[in-house]
């Protein structure tokens, strides 16, 4: 028997350290739902029975409103400003070259590679020798921070795509910069704009580091799950709320994925190819 | 030239343009006619796309001036211009289907949507694509994408249509019928044309006249005819067909008959008329003969006023015609010199002394 399995992970040692390894990256994601509809408040083995009552319990907590409502301005204003200024810096550099460009464009990337932790104490000492008091606006600055590469990283391929000579020929055809940006350049990056939204919002609902640090009396989802975390009690209700959290973002990242391959597709089919050519 | 069908549509005088330290274009004086077509002929690199786009607008001067139908163009963006252009990838929108491409100027006019699908359809006429307005932009062919850009342009009634290398990415046969169908058009509705193209061949059929740039300046400007048979200048001579350039020098000039010795055919007197102008006898080196002013006598020919011998060192046959290189004593390099093929003529292989004839009328003096 032990020969038998033996020969298998031999044979097939790729496979199975595959397999392993999605165990080991998913396998406490799974728990969450699992102990989420556990009728129990002890978090262990073995399940107790299938229960909704945590769920139910979320709906009557006045406090976890306000850190959702929280979240969701906060998600989607960083969401809202990091595209624009994501889109403002991705069109630039697909359409100028100005001199220290890779430059310019590595310092705004670079948070993306930076400890979180250290960004999140830089502002807040940023913050607190400019005098300003914490609230969810500063959160709101920290999450565009970290953002905004995201957008442009996204945004860029969405302009690259897209053949300069439409905006020229658009100009040419009697119409303004705004109507031809509104006519031509917005349908174009459309699918990105909409994909760039849904990744900088799931990543700023999710973010606990800089919120933790910049938030003052207004606390966003993911810092009101950690300060629930103290009560053995509140457990399993925030497995509940773990589980709505990790759905919505898995189906945010689904819907933003579809709609960048749609944009790819699109400007494949677009006069941007080399179809027709040698 | 007080005919109104002459009247000057562009002026452009004096024109320069330089992006940094590199300069684009020096000096660039032409004046284009209204209604013709005109083309700007180069190899690459040479300024011809940067004149047009100075033209459309895309790009300002450096220095001189640039006038459209008697209005200084300093200053005015291209959405402003009475000029529409059909780009080198055609640009067709690809979010909008063939109708909302070639409408796409028109919504700005506020024409009311029966009038404007009224000149959409008219405009799809004239390109031929009657029908294909609900098309999207993915689904047309190379030569279909190149007939909505022409069409785009048309609708707008412009006084000038810009052409960059529009036939540039066609295949062969469709490039050729391509260039019938726009000249034709051209002809038809009256608009004035100007085409941007590297290939001398499309230059000579489509156009009126060309201007042939080198270097960022205008080299020689005039009807296909006339660059043909009098090149102006050596570069010219060997960028539009095939030229054999001949050692030679002269004498004479100005208002007397040139007096030319070319080493590998002999004496020759040449009227001072067929020289360009600013040819002096003493800076005569070179003159050019076409592969087709030489003949090879044979029976059907007949024998010519001048003739020399030479030796075929290789034939290459086309079919209906065949190029011959021959050496000629006296002549550094072999010439280049085509024949038709009659129904008796025979083809004189490699290694065959032949009589090559000429006339004086074959030589063209160069710059």
């Amino acid at each position: 028997m032990m020969g038998v399995i033996g020969r298998f992970i031999s044979s097939n040692w790729l496979a199975v350290y595959a397999v392993a390894y999605m165990l080991f990256l998913y396998a406490p994601v799974i728990l969450l739902p699992l102990f989420a509809f556990n009728d129990a408040t002890i978090i262990a083995f073995p399940l107790s029975g299938y229960t909704t009552k945590w769920f139910d319990l979320l709906w009557t907590t006045e406090a976890l409103h306000g850190a959702v409502r929280n979240s969701a301005f906060v998600a989607l204003s960083t969401a809202l400003i990091s595209t624009l200024l994501g889109a403002c810096a991705a069109r630039s550099a697909a359409n100028h070259h100005f001199p220290g460009q890779k430059g310019v464009m590595g310092f705004i990337m670079l948070p993306l590679v930076l400890p979180e932790i250290i960004v999140a104490v830089a502002l807040l000492v940023m913050l607190m020798q400019l005098g300003m008091s914490l609230s969810l606006w500063t959160v709101i600055a920290g999450h565009v921070l970290i953002c905004t590469p995201f957008s442009i990283a996204i945004l860029s391929s969405a302009f690259a795509g897209m053949e300069s000579s439409l905006e020229e020929a658009s100009f040419d055809l009697g119409e303004t910069r705004w109507g031809t940006f509104r006519r031509v350049t917005l349908p174009l990056i459309m699918p990105g704009v909409i994909s760039s939204l849904l990744i900088t919002f799931t990543i700023s609902l999710d973010e606990f580091i800089i919120s933790f640090f910049l938030t003052g009396t207004d606390v966003t989802l993911p810092v009101y799950i950690w300060s629930q975390l103290r009560f053995p009690s509140k457990l399993p209700s925030v497995m509940a709320l773990g589980t709505i959290l990790l759905v919505v973002s898995v189906a945010l990242l689904f819907v933003a994925e579809i709609f960048r391959r749609r944009a790819a597709r699109r400007q494949g089919a677009g006069p941007g190819s080399t179809q027709g050519l040698v | 030239m007080s005919n109104a069908a002459h009247a000057p549509i562009i002026e452009i005088t004096d024109v320069s343009k330089s992006f940094g330290s590199v300069t684009a274009l020096s000096g660039v004086n032409a004046t284009i006619r209204e209604g013709e077509f005109f083309s700007l002929l180069g190899p690459s690199g040479c300024g011809k796309t940067t004149l047009l786009r100075l033209i459309a607008g895309f790009e300002q001067v450096t220095g001189g001036t640039i006038v459209i139908a008697g209005k200084s163009m300093k200053g005015i963006p291209a959405n402003q211009r009475p000029t529409n252009m059909v780009f080198q990838s055609y640009a067709i929108f690809p979010h909008l289907n063939v109708a909302e491409n070639v409408g796409y100027g028109l919504v700005r006019k506020k024409l009311g949507k029966d009038a404007m699908r009224r000149e959409v359809d008219e405009a799809l006429a004239m390109v031929d694509l009657t029908g294909y307005g609900e098309r999207k932009a993915h689904e047309l062919s190379g030569g279909q994408r190149q007939r909505v850009a022409l069409a785009r342009a048309l609708v707008m009634r412009p006084k000038v249509i810009l052409l960059d290398e529009p036939l540039s990415a066609l295949d062969k046969k469709l490039r050729d019928q391509m260039q019938h169908e726009l000249r034709s058009l051209q002809k038809s509705l009256g608009i004035t044309f100007i085409l941007v193209t590297h290939d001398q061949e499309e230059a000579l059929i489509m156009s009126d006249r060309i201007a042939v740039i080198f270097d960022g300046t205008i080299a020689q400007l005039a009807t296909p005819e006339e660059l043909y048979r009098r090149p102006a200048t050596r570069k010219v001579a060997s960028f539009i067909g095939v030229m054999n350039f001949l050692e030679a020098s002269a004498t004479g000039g100005g208002n007397t008959p040139y007096q030319l010795t070319i080493s590998a055919l002999g004496d020759v007197e040449i009227d001072a008329s067929r020289a360009p102008d600013r040819l002096k006898a003493s800076d005569v080196t070179v003159v050019g003969v076409r592969p087709e002013m030489f003949t090879i006598v044979d029976e059907d020919t007949g024998n010519f006023e001048r003739q020399v011998q030479g030796k075929v060192t290789s034939t290459d046959y086309y079919g209906d015609m065949t190029y011959y290189t021959v050496a000629l004593p006296g002549a550094s390099n072999p010439v280049t010199i085509s024949m038709r093929n009659t129904a008796g003529r025979a083809v004189a292989r490699e290694g065959t002394q032949v009589t090559v004839g000429w006339g004086a009328d074959s030589i063209v003096l160069l710059e």
